[in-house]
């Protein structure tokens, strides 16, 4: 019972600013894209799991093919990658879970599909380590873990912005909370041998990404890569295994969900009037757009965790979680608070600071319904930053029976 | 006797946070209602914190008060929201909402007509509940909290003139700067967490006396070390703050000089506990507060510009306390802390009355006689350096004198000589600045004028607690101070007449020199600055650092950030992207197999059940033998 109030509580509080989204003239197939996404997170049956997973991603590639934009790379590169990346994720996926399946059928006499059954199944270690490293390729390509991260900026690129807000809002957290609840529940004993490879990796995304970040001149590739970046802290929070830091990478997964969607909400605004995207042709539009720069400004101070917004409580969280059981890796993770402090406000002071420029005098302002990815996304972020127990209460309810199945593992010390 | 106060205590922190929410939701199209609630939260709080220091230092509060509240909990880690007022807190309060009162009321006249009026105070606002939220915290996760958030309210001052690409940039360099700081800050706060299981401060201070792994104690403090050393603004963290001149003038005063940059001191004295337990830090922090007093005086003797002189200044005062609380004298420090607060925002808010007069021009040579058109102005800046200078009986004279007495009573004689140099400098350099822009034989600026009451009030008042806020600490009044302020470990020294005296020729000295060279222009300041060009040309640019850090950033971390990109796009992505090429390459190949026509199969039909065939009978060959 108490997990299944997590697990509604966990996808209400997504459900409720999903409901902000702008949705266009594509609005079925944008819904059965949240369809799905619901579906995977109210199941407790892996099968229907795997099946609205899949739901998933087909409109997806419609979506960035039809209504997408071409930069870099043109919108069915963008697309095809994208769709192509989480076909194969989700083909390890498959594997594993028929595996488990056959398996199941081996230990406890009936096969099942059921997650708490599966999770009160005691399978050999040999077969767990073979069966999350399976989950880890699967889910982490979804969480765009180093290195199967390539998708995720130009599939951001590409797609329109409602798709990449859902996208990186919610769907990659599909990847997180697929680990946590199906990896960790199912399989602590082989979450424990594959996770110090996963924090490695993690601390790829964590630094690697943020460094590319700093080189990035396209708005949507920065937030592409800078997501990327903020997905290693949520791998870390996973790999560490504890209460805490599991309990972090859930706060971050929400927290950069939010904080993710309303940057490509703003970014999708500006994009649509003035045609471009690129960092250098701007400047100076806090002058013409205060609205729109105030919500730039809320999605990158919360991005470089900043106090006050809630990706810092996830943030800390998650440091004071790794910190108990791998300290060089989370040192090295630290730092990159103050890499994306760094490509954060450079970007922001070369698109909204700066002396006016008059080219842009013809922007509009956010107004009407505009406003409300900002008013509601915005919301979201301080109330979680500023009274983070409201958030803690909800996930503290669900995630302490996880934890005692991981109780007498010990792990990490190497690191 | 007011003990209700401290159950009020909280308000002290929630005002200015209202008063910036009402701000930034509702008022921001009405400037002026603005300013009056945001002053107006301000105030308030200061009556408070009046109440509170009534009760601590008068009402004869013995032990700390301590509440607190819920905020992140979880099993295993637990982050509150409290209040601890003790005698440093009083003190802290008493600073930041007086100094904060009246910098708001100057910016009333100061940032008049500006089309940020409202967003101004907002900020200002922010600030002022993010300093008290800091120093009013009880563990170290609230204090970080606050810590980050003062770090905001400067970034976005600095920035306020967004317009101007050098404001824009400052404010980047000072968050960036902050930043380098705060991860070790945070790192420090990390490792707290997981060895003493909590962040609380009097339950760190009971954890620590018993602990006794020396190793593990010096990193953690060098860690924690790193937060002051970057907010403030000590070497090599230091080169955000001049920068930071970019943002409004009362601004410099507030935050830059008289209370946020001071937070770092203030985190050094809270967590004395932590740092005083190990020799070889407070060594350590002793030298890089003595290096940074001296460091800085001499940027600043050759400075043009009047707020960089202040600022510079700043910096080798702010040497000077954290050069105090590594030599153990934490309570000397606290007291330059609030003298200093005094006396430096007096400087500032005068030097931005005088930039205001005459049009925002900030050189010190293009001013001149300005003591005829803006008395007021010139008398409060003149009692302000004075107070710097360290001439008795006004308060810099006091606090500098117990910084100096500690390093000489605690036998650093080495900081002692070079704290009485810089104090030669700091006269020098203030009086240099005084003589040219006040008084000299300069032409004059033809438009200059007095400021408007609303912003020469707050410098008469301020000029007044320049002269008076000292004797708490003197022995005139028995080391008052020293009684309300005070932690184990640190230590205390009745004063010293020899002390005293050098310190006061030291500074009559100086002042002497300056009026010599500018005043009187006995001495040719441009013939000394031809002879000496090459010091003078590396002070003047500061040493290079600012060059030397740009230098390493473009080479390194850009270098880094666009060989990564390469490799992500050719790399990892190639990679990718030669699979698919592969997939596509093996399936055109494949595709000439497929011919469409019956024929061509039936030949591989047949051809594979040869092959089969011919592996089953191999096979049965095999078998046989």
């Amino acid at each position: 019972m108490l997990l299944l109030t997590n697990l509604i509580g966990f996808s209400a509080v997504y459900a409720s600013w999903k409901v902000a989204d702008r949705v266009k003239e594509f609005f079925s197939l944008l819904l059965i894209l949240i369809t799905g996404v619901m579906g995977t997170f109210l199941t407790t049956d892996l099968f229907i799991f795997f099946m609205f997973y899949e739901v998933v991603v087909i409109p997806i590639y419609l979506l960035v093919i039809m209504f997408g934009s071409s930069k870099r790379v043109t919108k069915e590169y963008a697309g095809m990658k994208l769709t192509i990346y989480l076909l194969i994720g989700s083909a390890f996926l498959l594997v594993a879970l028929v595996a488990l399946f056959v398996k199941s059928k081996a230990i406890l006499g009936f096969p099942t599909m059921d997650m708490f059954t599966l999770a009160s199944a005691d399978f050999p270690i040999g077969f767990q380590i073979f069966e999350f490293v399976l989950m880890a390729l699967g889910f982490g390509t979804l969480l765009s873990m180093f290195p199967f991260h390539a998708w995720s900026p130009d599939g951001y690129a590409g797609a329109p912005t409602a798709v990449s807000m859902i996208h990186a809002g919610v769907l990659k957290k599909i990847g997180g909370y697929g680990l946590i609840r199906i990896g960790l529940m199912i399989l602590p004993g082989g979450a424990a041998y594959v996770a110090p490879i996963i924090a490695v990796l993690a601390l790829g995304n964590v630094v690697y990404a943020a460094f590319i970040c700093l080189s990035q001149k396209d708005l949507k590739y920065i937030v592409g890569y800078s997501s990327v970046s903020h997905m290693g802290y949520v791998l870390i929070g996973i790999a560490a295994l504890n209460l805490i830091s599991i309990n972090g990478a859930i706060i971050m997964m929400f927290a950069h969900g939010v904080m993710a969607a309303l940057f490509f909400a703003m970014i999708g605004n500006l994009y649509e009037k003035s045609h471009t995207r690129n960092v250098d042709d701007f400047g100076g539009l806090a002058h013409q757009m205060p609205r729109l720069a105030t919500g730039f400004m809320i999605a990158g101070l919360a991005s470089l965790g900043l106090p006050g917004m809630v990706n810092f409580i996830g943030e800390f969280t998650i440091f004071v979680g790794a910190f108990g059981t791998y300290k060089v890796l989370t040192i090295l993770a630290v730092s990159g608070i103050i890499f994306t402090a760094l490509y954060i406000l450079r970007t922001l002071g070369a698109v909204l600071f700066g002396p006016r420029r008059p080219e842009w005098d013809h922007l509009q302002d956010l107004k009407g319904v505009e406003m409300v990815p900002l008013l509601v996304l915005g919301a979201a972020i301080l109330i979680g930053g500023i009274a983070p127990f409201t958030l803690m209460d909800l996930i503290n309810l669900g995630v302490g029976d996880l934890v005692a199945q991981l109780g007498s593992l010990q792990i990490g010390g190497m690191f | 006797m007011f003990a209700w106060s401290l159950e009020l205590a909280w308000l002290i922190v929630l005002l200015p946070f209202a008063a910036f929410a009402l701000i930034g939701l509702f008022l921001h199209r009405w400037p002026r209602l603005s300013a009056y609630l945001s002053i107006l939260a301000i105030g308030l709080s200061f009556g408070l914190s009046v109440l509170v220091a009534a009760h601590v230092f008068l009402g004869g509060m013995q032990e700390t008060f301590e509440v607190s509240m819920r905020w992140l909990a979880m099993p295993g880690l637990n982050v509150d929201m409290g209040l601890l007022i003790d005698g440093l807190t009083a003190v802290m309060l008493i600073v930041v909402t007086s100094v904060a009162l009246l910098v708001q009321i100057y910016s009333w006249g100061y940032m008049h007509g500006d089309p940020g009026f409202s967003s101004y105070y907002a900020y200002q606002s922010v600030f002022a509940g993010a300093m008290l939220g800091l120093v009013l915290a009880n563990n170290f996760g609230q204090l970080f909290v606050f810590w980050e958030l003062v770090g905001l309210a400067s970034y976005l001052l600095i920035g306020f003139w967004f317009g101007r690409h050098s404001a824009k940039n400052a404010a980047v360099k000072a968050f960036i700067t902050n930043r380098v700081g705060d991860f070790g800050l945070l790192l420090g706060i990390l490792f707290l967490q997981i060895i003493f299981g909590t962040l609380n401060f009097s339950g760190l201070a009971a954890e620590v006396a018993g602990y006794t792994n020396t190793a593990i104690l010096i990193v953690v403090s060098i860690l924690l070390l790193a937060g002051p050393i970057g907010k403030s603004a000590q070497f090599p963290l230091h080169v955000w703050l001049p920068d930071a001149m970019e943002g409004p003038t009362p601004v410099s005063a507030l935050i830059h000089a008289a209370t946020m940059v001071a937070a770092g001191v203030y985190l050094i004295a809270r967590a004395f506990f932590i740092f005083s337990a190990t020799p070889e830090v407070m060594m350590l922090i002793a030298v890089i507060g003595g290096f940074t007093a001296l460091f800085a005086a001499t940027i600043a003797l050759v400075q043009n510009d009047i707020k960089r002189i202040l600022a510079y200044s700043t910096l080798s005062q702010l040497g000077y306390m954290v050069m105090a609380m590594g030599i153990g004298a934490m309570t000397a420090g606290m007291f330059h802390l609030m003298t200093h607060a005094f006396f430096k925002s007096l400087l500032f808010l005068a030097a931005g009355s005088v930039i205001h007069a005459i049009a925002g021009e900030q050189d010190i040579w293009k001013m001149g006689r300005l003591k005829d058109k803006m008395p007021i102005t010139t008398w409060t800046f003149v009692i302000g350096a004075l107070a710097l200078a360290g001439i008795p009986p006004l308060s810099g004279f006091w606090s500098k004198d117990e910084i100096l007495l500690g390093a000489f009573a605690g036998g650093y004689t080495g900081l002692y000589l070079l704290g009485t140099l810089v104090a030669f400098m700091t006269a020098f350099y203030m009086f240099r600045l005084i003589f040219v822009v006040f008084f000299g034989s300069g032409k004059g600026v033809e438009k200059a004028h007095e400021s408007p009451p609303v912003m020469t009030i707050p410098l008469i008042i301020l000029a007044v607690m320049a002269v008076i806020a000292g004797f708490v600490g003197s022995p005139l009044m028995d080391y008052a101070f020293a009684r309300f302020v005070t932690y184990p470990g640190a230590v205390h020294y009745e004063a010293s007449t020899m002390v005293i005296a050098i310190s006061s020729l030291v500074a009559i000295a100086g002042i002497g020199l300056a009026w010599a060279i500018y005043q009187k222009e006995w001495i040719n300041h441009l013939q000394m600055r031809e002879r000496f060009s090459g010091i003078y040309t590396l002070l003047y640019n500061k040493y290079y650092i600012d060059e030397l850090y740009h230098w390493l950033g473009q080479r390194f971390v850009y270098g880094t950030a666009k060989a990564l990109f390469w490799f992500d796009i050719y790399v990892v992505n190639g990679l990718v992207n030669g699979l698919a090429a592969l997939t596509g390459g093996a399936g055109k190949v494949l595709r000439y197999t497929e011919t469409g026509q019956v024929q061509t199969y039936a030949a591989y039909m047949l051809a594979g059940v040869i092959v089969i065939v011919g592996l089953v009978v191999l096979a049965g060959f095999a078998l046989l033998i």
